[in-house]
């Protein structure tokens, strides 16, 4: 599976990448690693809020709703919707990284028409959500939701989750944006006169890293 | 397999990848299964304990915390391909994701401190606390409340 590479070969002197990687593909690398601090400074300050906290609302209890269903009593249902939703557009987006590989442009059109539609879908789902919460009274400052053992709750915890679900659902956003242009790029031809697809792994990167940042945030707001 | 090398034919600092469609699928049923068996946990801990208990909520958040790195660990390795990377590479971004690790626990200890420091010194903060309020309706409650107050 892993590369075919001499292993005497010296990365480092020079003629050579040493990371043996294409310039944009490292740079989206450093840029995700930067991101990843940014959300991680988000959501380690909502912890460190929450354990300095003596209770806090409970999750079961806030996000038990369901569309069209309405208030039923299977609790975090919605939420696993979204999670696999967004995991399945990671899956077609790494197929059309694979059809790319086989320089296959049809495939790589339906595999990231698949991944436009699950980020549209994600994104549907979370104005869905942020309505409900808003319609129940919850929003930036305030905070319907009593604690879990009774007391009444801060404004903390509405402050966090719509900052940092927005944060995200705004990277979402972006992601869907990206990818139609490369879904447009992939049908005008544009790869094909490059003769190679990299943009779209690059795209790809950025993809994951969104589904990569919805698994804490999974875990930060909806387990926890 | 044999096709990876074809794309990239003008970038010769870019070597052969290897593409398998299995692969993707059974990281994607991993994913799955880890997020059902969290979500099944979570239901389960609130079926048996309506109330909490703090505990078993300590344990349960350790379980969590090694199954998301787990699925964070599968996303990166596979989606993200990174493990296919050479070496020199992978520790470029693994060596720094580590500070994440001090980063975690310098603030969660802080914190921890922070609500000792209140309950044993703000006696006032710790019987507001612990005042049952009651259960509000939802669907009207826009009373305001201060914003973003910490205490």
């Amino acid at each position: 599976m892993a590369q075919v590479v001499p292993a005497d070969r010296k990365w480092w002197a020079g003629g050579r990448s040493p990371f043996n990687l294409e310039y944009g593909k490292l740079m989206m690398w450093y840029f995700l690693m930067s991101d990843a601090f940014t959300f991680g400074a988000f959501l380690i300050s909502y912890g460190t809020i929450r354990f300095s906290s003596n209770s806090w609302p409970d999750p079961n209890e806030v996000f038990r709703s369901f569309p069209v269903v309405g208030e039923m009593n299977i609790p975090l249902a919605f939420v696993s919707l979204m999670t696999f939703i967004l995991i399945m557009s990671s899956v077609t987006m790494v197929l059309a990284v694979g059809a790319d590989h086989a320089n296959d442009r049809k495939a790589v059109m339906k595999w990231m028409a698949w991944t436009i539609i699950g980020g549209i879908a994600f994104l549907g789902c979370q104005a869905w959500e942020w309505a409900h919460l808003n319609h129940q009274g919850a929003w930036w400052g305030r905070n319907p939701f009593n604690n879990i053992d009774g007391s009444a709750a801060s404004t903390n915890f509405t402050n966090f989750f719509f900052t940092i679900t927005g944060f995200h659902g705004f990277h979402v956003l972006s992601g869907v944006v990206i990818n139609i242009i490369m879904y447009i790029m992939a049908a005008n031809g544009t790869f094909e006169r490059k003769g190679h697809y990299l943009m779209i792994e690059k795209a790809g990167l950025y993809w994951h890293f969104v589904d990569l940042v919805w698994v804490f945030v999974f875990t930060c707001f909806y387990l926890f | 397999m044999e096709n990876a090398h074809i794309a990239h034919s003008d970038n010769a600092a870019h070597g052969e990848h290897s593409f398998d469609t299995k692969a993707i699928w059974k990281t994607f049923r991993i994913l799955l299964y880890i997020t059902l068996f969290e979500l099944l946990l979570a239901i389960g801990y609130y079926e048996i304990f309506p109330t909490g208990n703090a505990t078993v909520k300590y344990i349960l958040n350790g379980v969590f915390i090694i199954l998301t790195l787990a699925k964070a660990f599968f996303i990166i390795a596979e989606f993200m391909h990174l493990r296919h990377e050479i070496r020199n590479m992978i520790m470029t971004i693994a060596i720094p994701a580590l500070l994440f690790l001090w980063f975690i626990g310098a603030f969660l200890w802080d914190g921890d401190s922070y609500k000792n420091l209140r309950n044993t010194y703000d006696r006032e903060h710790v019987e507001k606390s612990k005042e049952k309020v009651e259960k509000k309706e939802h669907g009207h409650g826009h009373e305001a409340q201060k914003p973003g107050a910490l205490d």
